[in-house]
């Protein structure tokens, strides 16, 4: 009886802290965290102090454009909220408006406008307001690139030439052609780092000899729900941490089978004492670098031998930045919006139950 | 040729406020109301609006975690209009305003949480990573 209880334990915490796997379906999905539910009674329940306890981040990963990081002991709808703030509402400056004085290259005038909006801009988007609509531009909402570009033939190209390279000069339109031309005092509040596109070898157009761009680009701050080429992520995502459970030892020749079944790295054919023998066995060493294919389940010779779930609170985040902002200032720029949106609403909350009790009392007036 | 409006100089910062959307809360948050009170005040629909799934799915989970909380729900009615419904129903201990409340509190707090950790590792994966590389 006692066994059986535990076991039953050990199933209801596996629902839920796990999501299940199947060989044809993903079960067990939903949260089960909220008091009341049938798997966690808890009498006195301090949702604040157990989510303090319980979270979790290691940071896995680094490199020039992209973090890899786990945050763990939270659930899926403040995982998910995060995610989405950084894709969509930590704003950074883009080009928004195209002064167009000459342009005949053979990209049209829109489409033109359109490709320089989409190229990222090296600038600390906390350094400039939102431009509003009926708003003029100043420098403190408005960034001005100008481009003044010609292609023409190279007089020292040799007569039999068909190489585009050698053949014209300023043949190729790149992002490094935006000069920045700064307003105001935009000149001394950015002597340190002047602002320019990312990368300098964006091809905006080609072009031949004969063809001009003139024009001017102004930039605005904004958020990527409006348009993504204010999104500040090339893309964010998560993922719930794989686990692969082994059942029972799987050994001999299966093991190498077994370990052909995951990705590389995920299993490992060790040599193990079993009966005084030693014989290779299958063990799981890196179940992170797993893309939970399901191939194992496929074959009837691990059945009941192997479980994969995922671990339903640990998230492994991937923030892959444009370069316009750092991936760990994405990260907390959207916490710091999430928490923005808390406090507004909580002084719209305010205000309005202000609003009731003047009316209220409006009300206790005009009845005496 | 049209010109192109030249730029202007903002010289102080009291020549041109600068524009803070944050302040702008009228309007954002509402729900039933008869003659300054709350029909039913454990039992509302809080309409929000300018939100979505972002706010409206992390406030839905931290409204459930309150123990005194029967109910909580949310929807967008339609998705080409920014707005949000919320339905909250309470136990008689709490009114839905205070579930309210003490959720958006809570997530607010629940940030707070992940900041600070979050910059506590990363300052530390950065130190490691400057250490490994000497």
């Amino acid at each position: 009886m006692s066994h059986n209880r535990s076991n039953n334990a050990e199933r209801l915490e596996q629902l839920r802290t796990r999501v299940k796997i199947d060989r044809d379906g993903v079960n067990s999905i939903s949260s089960s965290d909220f008091p009341f539910h049938s798997s966690n009674v808890y009498p006195e329940f301090d949702s604040i102090e157990i989510f303090r306890k319980k979270l979790k981040i290691k940071v896995i990963k680094k490199s020039q454009f992209e973090m890899e990081f786990d945050l763990i002991g939270v659930d899926a709808a403040i995982a998910n909220a995060l995610r989405r703030v950084m894709i969509a509402e930590v704003p950074t400056m883009a080009i928004e408006k195209v002064y167009i004085y000459d342009n005949t290259s053979i990209i049209q005038d829109e489409v033109l406008a359109h490709r320089l909006g989409l190229i990222p801009i090296k600038v600390d988007p906390d350094l400039f307001y939102f431009k509003h609509e009926n708003e003029r531009p100043t420098d403190m909402n408005t960034i001005v690139f100008k481009i003044n570009h010609e292609c023409r033939y190279n007089p020292r190209a040799r007569e039999d030439e068909s190489d585009p390279k050698q053949l014209y000069i300023g043949h190729n339109l790149l992002s490094s052609s935006l000069i920045w031309d700064p307003k105001g005092e935009q000149a001394e509040r950015f002597t340190d780092n002047p602002i320019k596109p990312v990368h300098d070898d964006i091809l905006i157009a080609q072009m031949r000899p004969g063809q001009r761009m003139e024009l001017e680009a102004h930039c605005e701050k904004g958020i990527g729900k409006e348009h993504a080429k204010w999104s500040p992520v090339a893309t964010a995502t998560y993922r719930l941490m794989p686990e692969i459970i082994v059942k029972e030892e799987i050994t001999g020749d299966l093991a190498d089978k077994f370990a052909a079944c995951f990705s590389k790295g995920v299993i490992d054919v060790v040599e193990k004492e079993i009966n005084d023998e030693m014989v290779k066995t299958a063990k799981v060493v890196n179940p992170r670098l797993d893309t939970v294919s399901r191939e194992v389940l496929r074959h009837k010779e691990f059945d009941n031998k192997v479980e994969l779930t995922r671990i339903r609170d640990h998230f492994i985040y991937t923030v892959e930045s444009t370069g316009i902002l750092e991936s760990e200032r994405i990260f907390i720029d959207a916490i710091h919006i999430m928490q923005t949106k808390c406090s507004r609403l909580l002084l719209a909350l305010e205000n309005k139950l202000k609003e009731l009790e003047d009316e209220r009392n409006m009300m206790s007036l005009d009845d005496v | 040729m049209e010109s192109v409006e030249l730029m202007e100089t903002e010289n102080s910062e009291a020549e041109q406020e600068p524009p803070t959307p944050e302040i702008i809360i009228d309007d954002i948050l509402d729900f039933k109301t008869d003659k300054g009170t709350i029909p039913d005040p454990r039992s509302v629909t809080f309409t929000i609006i300018g939100e979505d799934h972002t706010l409206g799915n992390a406030l839905r989970y931290t409204i459930m975690l309150n123990p005194e909380v029967e109910y909580c729900g949310y929807s967008i009615p339609h998705p080409s209009e920014e707005k949000l419904n919320l339905r909250i129903q309470t136990t008689e201990n709490i009114t839905a305003i205070e579930a309210l409340s003490k959720g958006l509190e809570d997530l607010r707090t629940m940030c707070d949480y992940i900041k600070e950790k979050f910059i506590k590792t990363n300052l530390k994966f950065d130190k490691k990573a400057s250490q490994d590389e000497n």
